[in-house]
């Protein structure tokens, strides 16, 4: 029975507390009134379907940040695990968030992104257990295409295919 | 019927019961291990296997026989065009289709459908006209309508559904009498696997004259159709199935429909002559086959057919019957599970979610374990609709499937479960 244990295993990895914890309750779950930016994310495969939205002031910070929708317990997680990472931060640092858990969980630089800096992924590191479900990866990264697009202004929808 | 009679038919059942479980040796496809565990098959009804004679009977063709068809004074192009049109008369016998005219090429349901939408509705449709569907179709089943609503200005009705999944016939009845210029309407639902009661509404339909198309894509694998015996007008399925490869398909039509109607695509085959003041259209069923088809799909098509003749219908639907039974029971018995999908008559296929376990997050749990099911929409978005939920997880049966499989799929939700506790 190795094999039974060790699929579970990857599977527990995926599905770790931290991960779990978050998708059963998000944190800053909602509408943001009165938010500067907005992006939405769509993911046909499984139905995902987010809408985060970021205030961010004059000097470029992020003050607040919300998301809604319904998705996965990964997707979900992740969009609550970034916003709570994101507030209080520069777009710029926003950014490069954005550019390590991409790189981080799909194993590769997408064209224009910034090189991988020295980003301390902390918590986000929870979302590494998709690193062994390829199908799933576009599941974690979902907020984070919406983060991107909404900072960058570009358009409103992000679609995962 | 004596008591010897009915013990002789009863192991008469039990044979073919297990003549029909020896069958899943026959899909080299299903003899793998994935995570480390053996493959549980249980997404047929999106794509199934194929057996080894449908494999080596392209392996085949392509090795001895290929030319292109229906040109060539050749050998080759004789011998390809003789599997290609043999596989037509095995399509026509195994739906009992009136006349070999009536059993055209296409590349799939989809495809059979558009070609009605267009060919056969289009031409006769005004503004204000309408088009009848049920709220359980597949998308293939709603959008080659909704194509031809918008383009003619005509209008599409829909049927309604019941809590368990079934079609409100009295509705269904009250809009045909309300003047319909056509009926679309599934076999088996693939979302829900509701069998629709077709000979009653077609009989309904016939006496107001609006003519029937039957998406067959999800009946075909699993019990016996007889074309003339449910008396529809067209009747749509998929090779890939069925058994078959991917990419090929077959409209059935009433030829006095076919005759009627005007080409769907221009090209080579579909001619007699072609001069520039004008082309004189070939004879049934080659006006609706342009271009070079999908020989090699055809002839596997014929494979597919034949290796269920030999199984037998009649035995492949009572050892699914019971399967689907015992699956349905089994997982009626997990705690937190809602079967979604309860007709009293069905077919192969039992959605469910678990708790609230987003049926995604199951897809990966239950794969990852070796069970491949659906989960998602199903291409049946207004079905998730109606019972207000994102999307299901499917499990779906055919003729290779065992107990086993079951189990493993019941203990693989009980791993998700404890995931997720
Ligand atoms: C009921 C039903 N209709 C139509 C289709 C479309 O079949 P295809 O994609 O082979 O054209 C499917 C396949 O998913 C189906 O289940």
């Amino acid at each position: 029975m190795i094999a039974q244990s060790q699929s579970q295993e990857e599977l527990r990895d995926l599905y770790r507390e931290l991960i779990l914890d978050h998708a059963r309750s998000p944190r800053h779950f909602g509408k943001l009134d009165g938010a500067t930016h907005s992006a939405e994310g769509i993911n046909p495969l499984c139905g995902d379907k987010l809408k985060i939205y970021f205030s961010i002031d004059a000097d470029g910070r992020i003050s607040d940040a919300k998301f809604e929708g319904s998705g996965c317990a990964i997707s979900v997680a992740s969009a609550s695990l970034l916003t709570d990472t994101v507030i209080g931060l520069k777009t710029e640092a926003a950014l490069d968030f954005f550019s390590a858990v991409v790189s981080r969980l799909s194993g590769r630089m997408e064209d224009g992104e910034r090189p991988l800096s020295k980003v301390d992924l902390g918590k986000l590191i929870a979302l590494e257990g998709v690193k062994e479900f390829p199908s799933r990866v576009k599941c974690a990264t979902l907020a984070w295409h919406a983060l991107n697009s909404a900072i960058r202004n570009e358009s409103e929808t992000v679609s995962t295919e | 019927m004596t008591m010897s009679e009915q013990i002789s038919k009863v192991t008469e059942l039990a044979t073919s019961l297990s003549g029909v479980a020896k069958c899943r040796q026959d899909f080299p496809c299903l003899a793998q291990t994935i995570s480390d565990h053996p493959l549980v098959y249980l997404d047929s009804a999106a794509s199934s296997q194929q057996p080894l004679a449908v494999i080596e009977k392209v392996v085949d063709y392509h090795s001895h026989d290929h030319a292109n068809v229906h040109r060539g004074v050749h050998t080759l192009s004789h011998r390809a065009t003789e599997a290609y049109e043999g596989a037509r008369d095995l399509v026509q016998t195994f739906i009992n289709a009136g006349s070999r005219s009536e059993v055209v090429y296409t590349s799939g349901t989809t495809e059979s459908i558009n070609l009605v939408a267009q060919s056969f509705c289009r031409p006769k449709l005004a503004p204000g006209d309408k088009i009848l569907i049920t709220h359980l179709e597949h998308h293939s089943n709603i959008v080659p309508w909704q194509l031809v609503c918008e383009q003619t200005g005509a209008e599409l009705l829909v049927a309604p559904i019941n809590e368990a999944g079934e079609v409100d016939i009295d509705n269904l009845f009250r809009q045909l009498e309300s003047g319909v210029k056509m009926l679309a309407i599934a076999h088996v639902s693939n979302a829900l696997g509701t069998i629709m009661p077709l000979r009653e509404i077609i009989e309904k339909a016939h006496s107001l004259e609006v003519p029937v198309l039957v998406d067959g894509a999800q009946a075909v694998p699993h019990i016996s159709v007889d074309v003339q015996e449910l008396d529809c007008d067209f009747y749509a399925f998929s090779g890939h199935k069925m058994f078959g490869p991917t990419g090929i398909g077959i409209l059935f039509g009433r030829e006095t429909l076919l005759d009627a109607m005007p080409p769907y695509q221009g090209g080579g085959d579909m001619i007699l002559e072609v001069r520039f003041d004008g082309t004189t259209y070939n004879d049934l069923p080659y006006k609706f086959e342009a271009g070079t088809p999908n020989i090699s799909g055809a002839i596997g098509l014929g494979a597919a057919v034949s290796y269920l003749q030999t199984v037998g219908m009649h035995a492949i639907s009572a050892h699914e019957h019971e399967l689907l039974q015992y699956m349905t029971g089994q997982l009626d018995q997990v705690d937190g599970l809602r079967l979604i999908g309860t007709a009293a008559d069905k077919a192969s296929v039992q959605s469910f979610l678990l708790d609230d376990i987003h049926p995604h997050d199951l897809g990966t749990i239950l794969d990852h374990q070796g069970v491949a099911i659906r989960t998602g929409h199903h291409c049946a978005m207004p079905v998730m609709d109606f019972y207000g939920v994102p999307g299901t997880a499917r499990a779906s049966l055919a003729l290779y499937n065992n107990q086993d499989d079951v189990d493993r799929l019941v203990a693989a939700l009980t791993t998700a479960k404890e995931i997720f506790r």
